[in-house]
């Protein structure tokens, strides 16, 4: 029987959506049965920092995934400066309140990069303290940020992420959005030069204004240990309803590369370089910031 | 050179005893002398060769003596006990740890024919806490130096081993930092923990853990014993596996409990003597602990045979599972292939039914019968 074609309308144009682009539930719920039973018997594999690539991608991709498609629409542009193979440092800034712009960079250069590369998170000593957050940190495939684990991620050609503001970054007063706090120590700079890794300036737009912070309060905070407990306008004011995030409109931008693998390793040690290779990366992440917003028609569109 | 005469201190424990028979076995080693303040079991010392078995107390400087009389040219040292438990309590198990290390040194140093010193240490040196590196490399130290307990006894055994070198440094010196052993004949703490059939654990943590096979152990010390590397090396095996993962891979039934909860329940396994939790093993059990092992491949020499997962599973021989991984991996891929035949029928079935109603793709298509 002669089966009905489909002749698409623009033929030069982006390729349309199939119809038949979902898998079948059957195979959903084998591929979910068989992910059942690699969970329960253990047979999947976890790296020494203890990533765990089945997790990460059976549950916590697919999790994400709606807020960074439909909620957030990410918008990513300059992958093409982030390398297919080999270890690279991605630096961005931080913001939200809470951690959301690093997970929306993972789901970025997982779906959207060519090569569908892992993201490395390195995050601060108190994300492992904490009991649920420290583990599932670690799965998902983050790790302390210290100059050891950083270069031996590096070494082992992997992609790694650093926010160097830090604190001071995602949990700075909303009145502040956009302007970048101090960059730590150039920690992440020398472990760049240590291991000749390039590193890829990271700007995100649209995190600053998904929990506006418009107040902190700090006696809470020191009670309970933790940097900053944020006031929003829908929280602690909403309660539970207070944790979603508002729809802003996202965008990735990766800017080019900054070689480091000509100063050689020896390098680390001059801090004058340091300092002014840090300058660097903040001037650049700063600037597309600024044309990124330019860029934006409205906060939420 | 080969020692001509090796004392191994600790040898009614199976590693000793193990590394004991190895050397027996091997003809170029003229004498090994066994010591322990027990005597061995009957199992061990049929196995023990030639070994000559001295039944004396490292704490006692009566020691120095066996040394001086056998003319003992190289000195294994295991007699470090992990747990209170297998020595009488903690106050005991620390004399006989430090106090016992602080003796043998002292004799060591006395005896001229000494030449060679091999410590079996461990990888708790590096502690277990949030604020730590993923992976230890031999010069890399405790981000929170550990208080007490196994830890802080092998710390301060590894400090006056070091100040011996200073004192005596034409002796070899090569200090054993062992990840946690595993097999189906060794006792360890993580055998033990492993082996109870509900595992509790804590709450929202999981803890990366390394291993070393028994006969992977016993190689690396009779290697370092007939060596010459001089110096500090992790010993563990390639690869590491999440402590949940090790659990269910054993079949095992994992209870996770609040944290609050573990010291108390640990008190009481202790008591119960079915394995030791101390405070710093909780530590351990949250966070774990990885190792560099490049300097054991590259410098000493040495590929261990098993990985840790391969460790893992010949130690999972036997045991036996609460939850059959293999039974659940069946009864899983039979609902499978159920859903696919289920799937089957009905997309047959559902062939005709659903043809009318073909999905709208949303926007303008042009169509044409081909």
């Amino acid at each position: 029987m002669p089966e009905a074609r489909v002749i698409r309308l623009h033929p030069d144009g982006p390729e349309e959506p199939t119809a038949a682009v979902s898998a079948g539930w059957e195979e959903q719920v084998a591929g979910g049965l068989d992910f059942l039973r690699r969970r329960l018997t253990g047979e999947y594999e976890t790296d020494e920092f203890g990533f765990d690539p089945d997790l990460a991608d059976h549950l916590l991709l697919p999790v994400l995934r709606p807020l960074f498609q439909k909620w957030f629409r990410v918008e990513t542009q300059g992958l093409e400066n982030v390398p297919d193979v080999g270890g690279a440092l991605v630096v961005a800034n931080h913001s939200g309140t809470l951690p959301l712009d690093a997970l929306m960079t993972t789901v970025a250069l997982h779906d959207d990069h060519p090569a569908a590369r892992r993201f490395r998170l390195l995050g601060a000593d108190l994300v492992f303290q904490f009991p649920f957050v420290g583990a599932m940190a670690r799965k998902f495939g983050s790790t302390l940020a210290c100059n050891e684990d950083a270069e031996r991620l590096l070494t082992d050609g992997e992609l790694v992420g650093v926010f160097p503001e830090g604190f001071k970054g995602i949990g700075k007063s909303f009145s502040e959005r956009y302007t970048l706090q101090r960059f730590g120590r150039g920690g992440f700079v020398t472990a760049a030069l240590r291991t000749g890794a390039p590193i890829v300036p990271c700007a995100i737009v649209g995190a600053e204004e998904i929990y506006p912070m418009i107040g902190n309060a700090k006696t809470a905070a020191r009670i309970l240990g933790l940097p900053y407990l944020p006031i929003t306008p829908t929280f602690p004011l909403l309660g539970p309803l207070g944790a979603v995030p508002l729809p802003s409109k996202w965008f990735i931008a990766f800017g080019e590369p900054i070689e480091t693998a000509s100063y050689g390793p020896g390098a680390a040690d001059d801090p004058m370089l340091v300092f002014n290779l840090t300058d660097q990366v903040r001037e650049t992440i700063q600037q597309s910031l600024y044309q990124l917003l330019l860029q934006r028609r409205s906060v939420f569109s | 050179m080969p020692p001509a005469v090796v004392l191994v201190t600790g040898v009614s424990r199976w590693l000793g005893g193990a590394l004991a028979a190895e050397l027996a076995a091997d003809p170029s080693v003229e004498r090994v002398l066994g010591v322990d303040t027990v005597p061995p079991r009957p199992e061990v010392l049929r196995r023990l060769g030639r070994t000559e078995f001295v039944r004396a107390d490292i704490r006692n400087p009566l020691i120095g003596k066996v040394i001086a009389a056998a003319g003992v040219d190289t000195v294994v040292h295991m007699n470090i006990s992990s747990t209170p438990g297998g020595s009488g309590g903690r106050t005991s198990m620390k004399e006989l740890n430090v106090i016992g290390t602080m003796q043998l040194l002292a004799a060591c140093q006395r005896v001229p024919s000494v030449r060679r010193l091999v410590l079996k240490s461990t990888s708790a040196v590096y502690g277990a806490s949030p604020r730590d590196p993923a992976v230890f490399t031999e010069t890399m130290q405790a981000r929170r130096v550990p208080g007490g307990g196994f830890a802080k006894d092998s710390l301060d055994i590894e400090g006056y081993v070091r100040s011996f070198a200073r004192r005596r440094p034409e002796v070899g010196v090569a200090v054993l930092r062992f990840t946690n052993f595993i097999g189906p004949r060794i006792d360890s703490l993580l055998t033990g923990f492993l082996r109870m059939p509900v595992v509790p654990t804590a709450l929202g943590y999981d803890a990366r853990v390394q291993l070393l096979h028994e006969d992977d152990a016993v190689a690396v010390l009779a290697r370092a014993t007939t060596g010459d590397f001089a110096g500090t090396v992790n010993v563990g095996a390639e690869g590491t596996v999440l402590l949940s993962q090790a659990i269910r891979r054993l079949g095992r039934v994992p209870l996770p409990l609040p944290e609050q909860a573990m010291a108390p329940l640990g008190r009481l396994i202790r008591q119960a003597r079915i394995t030791d939790y101390s405070p710093e093993q909780l530590r351990f059990l949250n966070f774990g602990r990885v190792v560099d092992t490049r300097v054991l491949r590259e410098e000493f020499g040495y590929t261990p045979r098993y990985t840790t997962a391969e460790a893992l599973a010949d130690y999972g021989r036997t045991v036996v599972p609460v939850v059959d991984p293999g039974a659940v991996g069946a009864t899983l891929s039979t609902a499978g292939s159920l859903v696919g035949r289920a799937a089957g029928v009905l997309s047959s079935l559902g062939a005709v039914a659903t043809r009318p109603a073909q999905p709208h793709a949303p926007g303008l298509r042009a169509v044409r019968d081909a």
